[in-house]
């Protein structure tokens, strides 16, 4: 099958690579620049689990082409964490055991990430809110709320 | 202890073995009892974990598999020349093919359902595999599915469990099995059944219908397979949580011994017990590695996964009757139930094994009478599902206590005390022959009733009745069986056909203490979702009193672990706490030893203190554990000569179930096989739309006691997610087939895991401590608990919220088109007397 062309940033690095138009951005993300860390636990949009950031909001990467994301910024989990040491919001996951088996949880971080870019004094309602958009079978997201909460409380207490 | 209770038809002599507990409970733990935050965490977090589809071996290629769109047919002809003339496949295979060089696939029912890694001549359900693709990528191979012409000859279907009892002709599913879809139909009898129900005043009698719902991890099933034609070895990498198991068995279909195939566990996306085995991959996977010639990643996608994976759960129509004193005493339970396990058997009928360890619930039940019929439909296999079984007679249980509560116009927490096996009963031994270690089943409902504080919750019922609302109040006190015997695997099979009647359930470790004084310890199961290496930490820690962070668990694969069996039926921690315990005694032997001729003391003198070693009483006369091993590695002429000074610090042991004996022969008994007996009661306020058939959870409460309590934060955990699938289980989660076999809710658009949406603010958690009198420190597991408990409580809250209508819930799960319909009903019939 005939490839084009695709230039984009990851995690801040720019990559130019050839790949056939039907390649979806999480396998583009996977297979070709061997970041594992976005996971695929669908393939139909609905659980959330290969969530990327694309140009700052939240994408499904099973529901986008590689193609589709020429010219875009796109952010993984391996951008959180800075000289091996966990980001605020990794590191509340970690105090408030917001993950069990993990697969769902570099999605969560990117919109958690998502959430306290846009929103940096997030309500009780907005983190539900977000949160809701993605699945998670371990925990039962109490967790993964409180997780959020304490990450926003460390950003007011200037914890960067 | 208290002298045991033992029913009159089981004999008593020598029934309960002496306790081979070697660490009795205490108080002052420094690291057990603690909310230690988990070691796995970091990896996890930063997008390091490893799992299956992580893994990439050089020169790798990628299978994809055809699936049956049909349910039930012959397969008459398969044209694979397209999808070989593609450019890029390397491979295709049919049933025809793989069967000349794998043989079936390993399953445990006796006599055998024999069941292939791609159908043979016929499928039986929708999403079996017909033929499977390798390619130099997964979208060549999914391309190549596309171009392979299946000719099918249609065959009856069959999906109604109680229709398939009757089923003749093409409508059998396994004709070399006899003539007929009932695998397997007995009845056993545990105590004086016919006597207890002459003896009642009265009999409740209910039909129920558990539907068949799944476990659904977020990651599916995966392997990496690679062979060696020179050394003929299969490597393979798998998300399977029993690798030391029950590995082996894959090599077996393979055609070679355990030792030419070895399986390395990789971390795992979750299970819920349906990555138990994933034997149909990983012999699907290896099969196609050998035969192209390179390593092969075969990773399901979520149809695979939901049509043709091992996770099904129970899927049961029951027949109770419960035999009851008009006081509220219950004499007796008697009860038939049909279960659809699906096209094939590869668990045999465990699920009904492990459901008669804790058939009579916490309650003081004389004799019980089940008849069992398994039944084979046009349905995915039945797997394992946390509560392999027992969730299912827990809500059971449940229903049949409140019917007998509404029977008898009982408060249900009242009908439930009244019942409740008395504190000073254990060790107590159900009629079936299992064994209840300990518990405190009111403890656990008062600190339920405090947390919930119900004087509230009665004040917003009555509150929001008055207002015309539908406000419902649930309890269910159910039991947690923990640490499983594999006598539960065979003990239900017909005694002319008993199958392997394995008797071993293992765990083990190998620990070994580095030059540096830091601990390695390597564990024979893998990491499967849950704290593996936060509860050896924890416990390692506490054996040798020395910092977590000098601990590190690694894993072992089939190459190189000793007898294993892995995480299910809550047995990790209670089984990895015994061989820990084991090894880390035979170290710190060793290290007194050693110590005390670096001390010249006596080691009996020497205690572990603060990651030393030291002279009791003698502050400063010590040495670091770190010093005493390097002394141990590499001062041999220093140390007497002996065996026992013998270089390094390491030790493995195997430690095998605390407490299990054998079946009766005739099986009027079944044994002790799940003694180490959590308890939990939850408690549910729900408010009811009646026009839309909504549910709502107001109030959540749940109180489990699983004995000495390793961490917990990660307990919590595992009781809230627990609910949470619970939650699913009761109100949106099913599998459904239609009359054609065609599953509708494959996908997660259709099949509805709850997400944030349907969680209540919040699951209220409290925990009791009854400590096991048989488990080292006292552990009791509690890793499927909250699933365990939600549905029956929820159920009740419900119907409760219900009354008004007059409404009887006796099917899940209710969706808010069966809670309408059950409100429709009533409308209907009030309609129609008016």
């Amino acid at each position: 099958m005939s490839t084009v062309k695709v230039n984009l940033r990851v995690n801040g690095t720019a990559y130019a690579r050839d790949v056939e138009p039907r390649m979806l951005l999480c396998d583009f993300l996977r297979e070709e620049l061997e970041l594992k860390g976005t996971h695929i636990g669908c393939e139909h949009g609905v659980c959330g689990t290969c969530t990327v950031l694309v140009d700052g909001e939240s994408a499904r990467a099973c529901l986008m082409f590689a193609v589709q994301a020429d010219g875009a910024e796109v952010r993984t989990v391996e951008s959180l964490a800075k000289d091996g040491k966990l980001s605020l919001i990794q590191q509340a996951f970690w105090e408030k055991h917001g993950l069990q088996c993990g697969f769902c949880t570099p999605a969560m971080l990117m919109v958690a990430t998502e959430l306290l870019e846009h929103n940096p004094v997030p309500s009780h309602e907005d983190i539900r809110e977000a949160v809701s958009s993605n699945l998670c079978r371990c925990t039962g997201y109490f967790n993964i709320v409180d997780a959020v909460q304490t990450a926003v409380a460390m950003i007011k207490g200037g914890k960067q | 202890m208290n002298s045991p209770h033992i029913p009159k038809h089981i004999p008593s002599d020598g029934y309960i073995p002496r306790s081979r507990q070697r660490e009795t409970p205490r108080k002052d733990y420094k690291w057990i009892g603690k909310n230690m935050k988990r070691v796995e965490d970091p990896r996890l977090l930063t997008g390091q974990a490893g799992y299956i589809d992580d893994i990439k071996l050089p020169n790798m290629a990628y299978a994809a598999v055809l699936r049956s769109d049909r349910a039930h047919a012959r397969i008459k002809k398969i044209d694979v020349s397209k999808a070989n003339a593609l450019p890029g496949v390397l491979l295709v295979m049919t049933g025809e093919d793989a069967k000349k060089v794998t043989g079936p696939t390993a399953q445990f029912a006796s006599p055998p359902v024999v069941q292939y890694c791609i159908a043979v001549d016929r499928v039986r359900h929708v999403g079996e595999a017909v033929a499977a693709v390798v390619a130099e990528n997964r979208y060549i191979a999914e391309d190549a599915c596309e171009l392979i012409d299946v000719e099918y000859e249609d065959l009856p279907v069959v999906v109604d469990p109680e229709k398939a009892l009757l089923s003749t002709g093409d409508a059998v599913l396994h004709p070399d099995r006899g003539p007929s879809n009932v695998a397997y139909r007995k009845t056993f009898t545990f105590g004086p059944v016919d006597e207890d129900f002459a003896d009642a005043d009265r009999v409740v009698e209910r039909r129920l219908r558990w539907a068949r719902s799944g476990a659904q991890p977020l990651e599916t099933v995966g392997a990496v397979a690679e062979y060696h034609s020179g050394t003929g070895k299969f490597t393979v990498y798998g998300n399977s949580s029993f690798v030391n198991y029950v590995g082996w068995l894959v090599g077996a279909s393979l055609g070679v011994p355990a030792h030419k195939f070895n399986l390395i566990p990789v971390t795992t996306g979750g299970s819920f017990g349906s990555k138990l085995f994933t034997h149909k991959v990983l012999t699907l996977t290896a099969t196609l590695a050998r035969a192209c010639g390179r390593p092969v990643k075969f990773i399901e996608d979520r149809l695979d996964n939901t049509m043709n994976c091992d996770n099904h759960g129970s899927d049961r129509v029951y027949y109770c009757k419960l035999a009851l004193k008009n006081d509220g005493t219950i004499l007796a339970l008697k009860f038939r139930v049909i279960d659809d396990y699906g096209a094939y058997l590869q668990f045999g009928y465990g699920t009904h094994g492990n459901s008669l360890c804790q058939i009579v619930g916490p309650y003081r039940i004389n004799s019980v009478e089940m008849e069992l019929v398994a039944v084979l439909t046009n349905k995915c296999q039945q797997g394992a599902y946390r509560g392999f079984g027992s969730e299912v007679t827990n809500w059971m249980i449940e229903r049949m206590v409140d019917a007998a509560a509404d029977e008898l116009r009982m408060d249900p927490f009242e009908i439930r005390r009244r019942n409740f096996i008395r504190p000073d009963q254990f060790p107590y031994v159900i009629p079936t022959g299992n064994l209840y270690d300990s518990g405190n089943y009111p403890a656990v409902m008062d600190e339920a009733l405090r947390i919930a504080d119900i004087k509230k919750w009665k004040d917003i019922q009555a509150k929001g009745r008055a207002e015309g609302r539908c406000i419902g109040i649930g309890v269910a006190s159910c039991q947690e069986r923990s640490v499983f015997s594999a006598t539960e695997f065979w003990s239900l099979n017909p005694l002319d056909t008993p199958g392997f009647q394995l008797t071993s359930s293992p765990e083990s470790t190998q620990i070994r203490i580095d030059p540096t004084g830091n601990i390695q310890v390597t564990l024979g199961s893998p990491f499967w979702g849950n704290s593996p290496e936060t509860m050896a930490t924890q416990i390692v820690a506490e054996q040798f009193q020395c910092d977590p962070a000098n601990v590190n668990i690694v894993y072992a694969g089939t190459d190189s672990a000793f007898n294993s069996t892995g995480p299910g039926g809550s047995r990790f921690t209670v089984m990895i706490a015994g061989a820990i315990v084991g090894a880390s005694m035979k170290i710190k032997e060793k290290i007194r030893r050693i110590a005390g001729q670096m001390l010249e003391s006596s080691p009996g003198d020497l205690e572990f203190r603060d990651g030393k070693i030291g002279v009791k009483g003698v502050p400063g006369m010590e040495k670091t554990i770190g010093e005493v091993a390097l002394f141990a590695h590499y001062f041999r002429l220093s140390l007497p000569d002996g065996d026992e000074y013998s270089g390094g610090l390491d030790a493995s042991y195997v430690y095998d179930h605390p407490l299990t004996t054998m079946p009766a022969a005739d099986r009027s008994h079944l044994g002790i096989f799940y003694p180490i007996m959590g308890h939990m009661c939850h408690m549910a306020l729900v408010e009811v739309d009646p026009k839309t058939g909504k549910v709502k959870i107001l109030d959540y409460v749940a109180v489990h006691d699983a004995g000495t309590v390793v961490n917990p934060m990660t307990l919590a955990g595992h009781i809230r997610g627990g609910t949470a699938q619970g939650i699913g289980t009761a109100f949106y989660e099913h599998f459904y087939y239609d009359e054609n076999g065609q599953l509708l809710t494959a996908s997660f658009a259709d099949y509805l895991i709850p997400t944030l949406d349907e969680m209540p603010a919040q699951i209220r958690v409290g925990h009791v401590e009854t400590p096991s009198p048989f488990t080292e420190y006292g552990i009791k597991g509690g890793g499927e608990g909250g699933r365990m408990g939600a549905p029956p409580a929820l159920t009740r809250a419900v119907e409760d919220a219900l009354s008004r209508y007059g409404v009887r819930v006796d099917e899940l799960p209710l969706t808010p088109r069966r809670v309408r319909s059950l409100v429709r009903a009533t409308e209907q019939r009030q309609g129609s007397a008016s």
